[in-house]
């Protein structure tokens, strides 16, 4: 029972890791890492949900019967694309919080926008 | 008899006040012209309201639908007893108050006089609102305007007294009305299922007590116009505005449109029989005599003359809701009669306050020594007052007084005769010193000063002839005040 | 043409934002821009009233059935949020060209504008579409324009606020995928209509209850929920003014939405209020916003921050609305939608005008302000009031509801606090009126003119709509009623 559902242990692990390094890193490229993570984890988990036992790829072929279902694979591409574009958007606005601040660490910014105020 | 009906009067008298801030607006360069639209104004309305009375008198029924705000709940209005006398109250004070109030502030050259009587019509335009407002709430809105309108009439000067009054003035009845007031009618929607004002009472007779209890005291204190303690620090808040606002709004409009809506609630949303079993009434009777009590003897501790006038006013809305709360028909007719004779009686007391701060600029009770002979028509209609909120005859207050006793002796309430004789005993000893100071002292340090400004004295002078003048011809007021309950409503 | 208007509504301000690159002339594309967000408009509104006639309108894009082609489909509640949406961004756009000179550097103009419609375009996307994904997808597509917009503000804090923005919105979006993800495990489909019909036969599975978990707590990320709100103060506070003025007033009410659609037409009532303890959450969640963010409200400085907290203290009484799970309570909520959207696009609209003109909102700003921009202060003090919920203004329509509904559950202590948490309202805002009227303008200051007229003519037509449909509620009232009644009757 446990070992059967093996993929959704991997996708809660890697969920968690990720989680993990969003919430407790305090460095803003780290924090992106982790937040791939987070959301690789969800497209693993679409796509091993999509997975029939005995099934294959979704290809009209002479005596197969059974297909695996093709749409969540689909669906994951259009979520790697949004993901990819959520990256993208992070790492551009760390590059202009470094030059802004001269500094991608949490704290430091923190610090500096205290001072401001 | 008129070639405007008098369903048109209706809308007329509580749009024409606030059109006419557009002509005040325009105007505004122009002193001479601006007064002029606002006389003018209020004399169109004046004429309205008596044409009204008129029509009302002769047994018509004017009322008006204007929309639907929420399904259900329209704005409308229609003409009832009490809320005739309420509105010849004002729109006839508005007139007086307007002459004054163009001595007052050419003489003490105040600023932003535009924007002062441009609120001041708005105001004017919502208490004839909430006068005629068929239902509870039509009446909340216009309720809620007069607040707003008269904030800025609160803070005509401008300083940092003023802004702090303002912030209590909006402050209580901004909180009260929002917390109490309109819980109270939504209560009363959702468990009647309307808001009209119907005589008898809306709620049906297997209420639960409990609930209408709980009503009764949101809606007392809701209504923080009537300034029932602990929601009366307001009033004397409100004494930083010129002395015409304190006059017209804070001794008629704006109170007495609390204890107007007291008195609508209890008679129309409750119903005297209705009320009888509800316990928490004795509760609010027993709260009113005690602010009666208690704003008298702050009265007597202030020598600022305007907060003595302030409380001497929270102590006499008390009387309006104790009357109204002994639910007799005698004490209800006291207390529409007292509506009457305090706003007369009370803006002479305003209006002298005001004539010896522009004349003499004294503000304290202990600097009138010897006035009486510098101004003597000043002191004399300010004696005329006195008389009148003491309750001597020959005042229109005797009137008030002797109905509300006369209940309250039907009704053998000790405590409202205890409240009465004792108040009357404070009332006397916080006024008639200061008259007797200012005939019979003499000045302590001798500054040559005349009367006011010649309008000013004649609105006084009007005010103090028609408190005493009520009290010979009080028939029509009487008529109006005994219409107000259930079987004798003039045939509608 | 009529037929393809529900996917025109979506197509055509996505199609229009890469043509923006086109343009290169910063006022060209403004004048682009807005005629596209005015057609969104003039869309939105034959949508509207096609479904009001009509019923549901269901458009399956490319004319495949669903469920394997995607559907849009647009009942009520959808055409009162395109609605909703579509107007406020055409209205606030308006103000756009003048007000982001002064803040956006001129090389980023039309990015600006194709960010702007794409957002827009994202969140007309998330409320018409029916399949459950694609809101996936255009929530991603509003979100990911909303950080850059955000990040494009002057001040280095708003790259700060965006980044945080962005990890807060896709843990949130995340977690809506997670959810959408187990939903179509169980079901098999992604169609909203389909998974409405197949969710009761799994009702009791472990899956669902996660399902339903990630999703709600991914929406209310979203939707600033205390205490997952934490991302908008400051991203509200240091974007361009304008893109304030427009997320103030939709992008919470998207997240609304969602939640709305997938518990009451997707879920269903029955389980999505006994799967969790949701009532009770929300109601104390909203409640403690309430009272936490209004509180806050009272001590910022930066007047943007101060209305942020005000936002999300709003939000508190939509989610309260919301868990009273009955029609009159949803109708609380959609008027409140409705109704704050356009509060807050008038009041973050007068704060662009104020930023325009001083570079800054802060405290200090507004000394003196109702001197120096009589009109934009006049503004904020109408919205204000309107926050406040005074009557005739719209503010007063949704508290009246949302006071009925309360009541009619029972929820008296529910009520009460509502009352006194609007009475913060009253705080926060008469401290701005305060310092406006009453304080001098700080040294430098004092040369500040009124704005200009392109800013005027977008917040008064917006203060006019607060005015107006606190007056005339026939359209809000009735289309907030059938959407509610659709959302308890039958399914999507």
């Amino acid at each position: 029972m446990l070992i059967g559902l093996y993929n959704y242990w991997v996708v809660v692990v890697l969920m968690m890791i990720g989680f993990y390094i969003v919430i407790a890193n305090g460095n803003l490229i780290k924090k992106i890492v982790g937040l791939s993570i987070f959301q690789t984890s969800v497209f693993i988990f679409y796509i091993s949900m999509a997975k029939v036992d005995g099934g294959t790829a979704p290809i009209l072929a002479e005596g197969i019967k059974q297909y695996s279902n093709p749409l969540p694979h689909v669906l994951i591409l259009t979520a790697i694309v949004v993901g990819i574009a959520t990256t993208a958007v992070g790492l551009a606005l760390a590059v202009r919080i470094k030059e802004a601040y001269g500094s991608i660490e949490e704290e430091e910014i923190q610090a500096k926008d205290n001072l401001d105020c | 008899m008129s070639f405007l009906s008098l369903d048109t009067m209706l809308q007329f008298s509580i749009v024409l006040p606030v059109l006419a801030t557009l002509g005040i607006v325009v105007a505004g360069r122009h002193p001479n012209l601006r007064e002029a639209v606002t006389i003018t104004t209020s004399l169109v309305l004046l004429y309205f309201v008596s044409s009204l009375y008129q029509g009302y008198e002769s047994g018509e029924t004017i009322s008006v639908q204007w929309w639907e705000l929420i399904p259900g709940l329209q704005v409308s209005f229609k003409i009832e007893a009490l809320g005739m006398m309420f509105a010849l109250i004002a729109s006839f004070l508005w007139l007086i108050t307007t002459v004054y109030a163009i001595g007052y502030m050419r003489r003490h050259n105040e600023q932003n006089q535009t924007r002062f009587y441009s609120c001041f019509a708005i105001a004017i335009g919502s208490v004839m609102g909430i006068a005629f407002a068929e239902n509870l709430f039509t009446l909340f809105i216009f309720y809620e305007i007069l607040t707003l309108s008269t904030y800025p009439l609160v803070t005509h000067s401008g300083t940092d007294e003023a802004r702090k009054g303002g912030r209590i003035y909006l402050g209580i009845l901004l909180s009260t009305s929002i917390a109490f007031f309109l819980l109270a009618i939504v209560s009363t929607w959702f468990v009647a299922g309307t808001l009209d004002f119907t005589a008898g009472g809306v709620f049906d007779a297997n209420v639960d007590l409990t609930v209408a209890g709980v009503i009764l005291v949101l809606f007392i204190f809701g209504i923080g116009k009537a300034s029932i303690m602990p929601f009366h620090r307001w009033l004397p808040a409100a004494m930083v505005a010129p002395t015409p606002v304190s006059a017209l709004l804070h001794a008629v409009a704006v109170v007495k449109a609390g204890v107007f809506t007291v008195v609508k609630v209890i008679v129309y949303i409750f119903g005297l029989d209705q009320l009888q079993n509800v316990s928490s009434s004795d509760w609010m009777l027993y709260l009113s005599g005690f602010t009666i009590i208690v704003g008298s003897i702050i009265a007597l501790r202030s020598d600022n003359l305007k907060r003595r006038l302030a409380y001497s006013t929270v102590s006499q809305l008390s009387y309006v809701i104790m009357a109204t709360l002994m639910l007799l028909p005698l004490s209800v007719t006291g207390a529409a009669l007292h509506i009457l004779a305090h706003a007369f009686g009370k803006i002479t007391l305003f209006f002298a306050a005001g004539s010896i701060y522009v004349a003499s600029h004294k503000t304290k009770v202990s600097q009138l020594n010897g006035i009486g002979r510098r101004m003597p028509w000043t002191m004399l209609a300010f004696a005329v007052g006195s008389l009148s909120i003491i309750g001597l005859p020959p005042t229109i207050g005797f009137i008030s007084k002797w109905y509300i006793v006369l209940g309250a002796m039907e009704a053998q309430q000790l405590f409202v005769i205890a409240v009465i004789i004792s108040s009357t005993l404070l009332n006397a000893s916080y006024f008639l010193p200061v008259i007797y100071a200012a005939f019979f002292k003499s000045e302590d340090q001798p500054v040559e000063h005349g009367e006011a400004p010649v309008l000013m004295v004649m609105a006084l002078t009007t005010t103090a002839a028609l408190t005493i003048l009520l009290f010979f011809y009080s028939d029509n007021a009487l008529e109006l005040a005994q219409q107000l309950l259930p079987g004798n409503s003039n045939g509608k | 043409m009529l037929t393809h208007l529900p996917v025109l509504q979506v197509i055509v301000p996505l199609l229009a934002a890469p043509l923006c690159l086109l343009l290169t002339r910063s006022r060209l594309v403004w004048v682009f821009t807005l005629i596209v967000s005015g057609l969104a408009f003039v869309i939105s509104g034959l949508l509207l009233q096609q479904v009001m006639a009509t019923g549901t309108i269901i458009y399956e894009l490319g004319g495949w059935d669903a469920p394997w082609g995607i559907e849009y489909r647009i009942d009520q509640l959808n055409a009162l949020l395109l609605l909703i949406i579509s107007g406020v961004s055409t209205v606030v756009l308006m103000a756009a060209h003048t007000s982001i000179r002064k803040e956006i550097s001129p090389d980023r103009h039309s990015l600006f504008y194709i960010l702007y419609l794409l957002s827009l375009a994202g969140m007309l996307g998330i409320v018409a579409t029916a399949d459950a994904f694609n809101v996936f997808v255009f929530l991603e597509i509003s979100s990911l324009s909303a950080y850059a917009l955000i990040a494009l503000g002057k001040d280095r804090r708003a790259l700060w606020a965006s980044y945080q923005y962005l990890i807060m919105g896709t843990i949130g979006a995340t977690f809506i995928l997670i959810g959408i993800g187990l939903m179509y495990q169980m079901t098999g489909t992604l169609n909203m209509y389909d998974l409405s019909q197949r969710l009761p036969g799994v009702e009791n599975t472990r899956t669902l209850f996660t399902a339903f978990s990630f999703f709600i707590v991914g929406v209310c990320l979203k939707l600033a929920l205390f205490p997952l709100h934490l991302w908008l103060p400051n991203a509200y506070a240091y974007a361009p003014s304008i893109v304030t003025a427009f997320f103030a007033a939709t992008a919470t009410k998207v997240a609304i939405y969602l939640l709305i659609r997938f518990t009451f037409s997707i879920f269903g009532l029955s389980f999505s209020f006994t799967a969790l303890p949701l009532q009770l959450l929300f109601v104390v969640l909203g409640l403690a916003g309430v009272f936490v963010a209004s509180t806050s409200a009272i001590y910022q400085t930066n007047i943007k921050h101060l209305f942020a907290y005000s936002s999300i203290a709003q939000v508190g009484y939509m989610i309260i609305g919301f868990s009273v799970s009955t029609v009159t309570g949803l109708m609380a909520t959609l008027l409140h939608m409705f109704n704050h959207a356009l509060m807050k696009s008038a009041l973050f609209l007068a704060l662009g005008a104020v930023m325009y003109r001083f570079g800054s909102v802060k405290i200090n700003d507004f000394h003196g302000l109702g001197r120096l921009m009589p009109y934009t202060m006049a503004a904020i003090v109408v919205g204000g009031i309107s926050l406040i919920g005074v009557p005739l203004t719209v503010g007063f329509i949704s508290k009246w509801y949302l006071l009925m509904a309360l009541i009619e559950k029972g929820w008296w202590p529910v009520a009460v606090l509502i009352l006194i948490g609007s009475l913060l309202a009253v705080v926060y805002v008469w401290r701005l009126v305060e310092v406006a009227y009453f304080k001098p303008p700080v040294a430098g200051n004092e040369a500040v003119k009124e704005a200009p007229l392109s800013f005027l003519i977008p917040i008064w037509l917006l203060v006019s709509a607060n005015i107006y449909f606190g007056i005339d509620t026939r359209l809000s009232i009735q289309v907030a009623q059938a959407a509610a009644h659709s959302l308890f009757g039958v399914s999507p």
